[in-house]
């Protein structure tokens, strides 16, 4: 096993085929066309959030920036009670993560620094969850917290995954090529309690590992969309990307208060993503590069 | 928690209660491991045998649990006489294929193009190519629920300007293409957003395999003399298999269970024509509007043979000789 995620060996840092001008600039004209592509639905976003209705669908359709990001921000909060569901989606999002972060480093702790009966063929068993497609899952899901009286309550969503097969396989390989067990023997000497050794020793050398694992957590979270589409009935409870949906859905829907409420979602997520990009894309790649 | 600052000194060694001491430190990593596994029993291991059993009832999930009425395999035969099943089941495997093709002939040589001499500014490149990953499907599809407008979209607009380019306008339409409008665009339509969302993520993950190719390689058989096609045919393709392989099976298994975006491009009503319900929305909308869990269930099942059959010919295909180049080139 690879020890840090990620860490594939890089080829020689002078490319060999780079040598050759003419792919050179092949290259940059293929990434430069790609990336225009990848970011001017983005941009149309910002513009159409900024428009009403009738100029959104105009011809030829505006490329610059308009006049009415006040008008179709009041027109949103007058159709959906916006900040209460952005208040929502942040409240899951935060509870999500922080329960993630608790229970999965708590895990990959334990598969990390002991040795116990069955330890292998635990953590074998809990890769293979890992396997399962959620097709399965969705109807009795929805049947199980009917029955549980979850429904239109955030902890429908949040408790399921709070200690899932994916964090605990991420905190545990960090934690074991980055802590040194004579740490925790030390500890044990001192006389701790295995779970004072938890809290004192490797949560505070788990940071790194720890805000990869947060990211990820977070945005699929923030972005969720067919839990809460089962889970959430009404226009209070709703995250943001639900009461956004539902806009969408009626007749004559009001296009700029719509893109205004669906930039208003996305920048919060841009923010983070201009921080934290290269730790945020190794941990979402992670799980499919070492499963 | 602030700990003040006079008792730098370390704790007092706590005296050895043998009793609890050793019981803790015995059970410790089982107490610390049993959230995951409460968490699966209950969540994930659970419904996969409730749904085993919904399966072969039926049952609306309005009435109570004592409604449940067994009725064997019915609920299959059901599913298999609908054409609506198979429409779906047909509408999931085209989107499948037309979103996941693609994705892979583009990521492919975006990550060649990044590891041929770009390497410096790879990370603000593949941040930008990652965008679309991490935005949400709902504001996704609502962005290109406008942009595919009929008449007064953005693509529409786009294409029509470079119809107009000489000589390479003749490649773009001259009519207006009513996108989600007209039942043999609609597939489509779906299948570029998801080409657009994740055409970046697979780059990543092809480029992480260029990159674990050693360069030494390339020298060497840059010594003995072979071609630079002749390297990527010998070297780079045998050792990229088991990438193409693993990023390949998870567009597969993630095709076939294709929900968000069709769901919101179509406003969860399938499209002209049904052209855009896959087998999950479908499902979803059995046991949503149409109150048959048992239906629903085994439904769920059915799909689940498909993803199953579908990896296990591609594990077939695709594994084994991917990883038997791998070994070989050790």
């Amino acid at each position: 096993m690879t020890s840090t995620p990620l860490a594939a060996p890089r080829a020689t840092p002078r490319s060999i085929s780079g040598k050759r001008p003419l792919s050179r600039a092949g290259s940059i004209l293929l990434l430069f066309l790609g990336g225009v592509l990848t970011l001017a639905p983005f941009y149309f976003m910002f513009i159409f959030a900024t428009h009403p209705r009738q100029e959104i669908f105009s011809l030829p359709p505006p490329t610059w920036f308009g006049h009415d990001l006040t008008n179709n921000y009041d027109s949103l909060l007058s159709r959906m009670p916006f900040w209460r569901n952005l208040w929502n989606s942040l409240y899951l999002a935060v509870l999500t993560t922080a329960t993630t972060l608790f229970f999965c480093t708590l895990g990959g702790y334990a598969f990390a620094m002991y040795e116990f009966k069955g330890k292998s063929w635990l953590f074998g068993l809990l890769l293979a969850t890992l396997l399962i497609p959620s097709t399965l899952n969705i109807v009795p899901f929805a049947l199980i917290m009917q029955a549980l009286g979850w429904i239109d309550t955030p902890r429908a969503l949040w408790i399921p995954g709070m200690a899932n097969a994916f964090g605990i396989f991420l905190m545990r390989q960090y934690i074991g090529s980055a802590i040194p067990r004579e740490l925790v023997e030390a500890a044990r000497i001192d006389g701790a309690t295995e779970f004072t050794t938890f809290r004192k020793v490797i949560v505070p050398l788990t940071g790194p590992a720890m805000a990869t694992l947060g990211l990820v957590t977070f945005v699929q979270s923030w972005n969720g969309f067919l839990g809460p589409l089962i889970i959430f009935r009404s226009a209070e409870t709703y995250t943001a990307p639900l009461a956004l949906r539902t806009l969408q859905g009626i007749a004559n829907t009001d296009w700029g208060a719509l893109m205004c409420g669906v930039a208003l979602t996305v920048v919060p997520l841009l923010i983070l993503f201009a921080f934290a990009s290269r730790r945020l894309i190794d941990g979402l790649t992670s799980g499919a590069l070492k499963g | 928690m602030t700990a003040p600052p006079a008792k730098l000194t370390p704790t007092p060694p706590i005296p050895k209660v043998g009793g609890w001491d050793n019981f803790q430190r015995k059970y410790a990593p089982y107490i610390f491991i049993s959230p995951f596994f409460l968490l699966f029993f209950v969540f994930g291991l659970f419904p996969i045998i409730f749904n085993a059993y919904l399966s072969v009832h039926e049952w609306q999930p309005g009435s109570g649990l004592g409604d449940m009425k067994f009725v064997g395999l019915r609920n299959f035969t059901d599913n298999l006489t609908d054409p609506t099943f198979w429409l779906s089941l047909k509408n999931t495997a085209i989107l499948a294929v037309e979103s996941g093709l693609p994705q892979h002939l583009i990521a492919i040589p975006l990550a060649f193009a990044i590891n041929m001499g770009l390497k410096r500014a790879q990370s603000f490149i593949t941040a930008i190519y990652f965008l679309p990953y991490i935005t949400s499907v709902v504001a996704i599809s609502v962005i290109f629920f406008t942009l595919f407008s009929w008449q007064y979209g953005v693509l529409n607009a786009a294409l029509n300007s470079l119809h107009h380019i000489p000589i390479l306008g003749v490649l773009f339409p001259a009519d207006k293409i009513n996108w989600l409008g007209e039942r043999s665009f609609v597939q489509p339509s779906i299948a570029m957003v998801i080409v657009w969302r994740y055409v970046g993520w697979n780059m990543l993950l092809y480029l992480s395999g260029l990159q674990a190719i050693p360069g030494e390689l390339y020298e060497a058989a840059a010594v003995d003399g072979a071609t630079r096609s002749e390297q990527f045919r010998f070297i780079t393709l045998p050792l990229l298999r088991p990438t193409i392989f693993l990023a390949v099976t998870l567009s597969l298994i993630g095709g076939f269970q294709l929900f968000e975006e069709p769901f919101i491009l179509t406003n969860g009503g399938g499209g002209v024509g049904q052209a855009g319900l896959t087998t999950i929305m479908y499902m979803f909308r059995t046991y949503n509007a149409y109150s048959d869990a048992g239906l629903a269930a085994a439904m769920a099942w059915l799909l689940f043979i498909v993803i199953g059959a579908l990896t296990l010919v591609n594990n077939f295909a695709f594994g084994r000789s991917g990883t038997g180049s791998n070994e070989a080139a050790k």
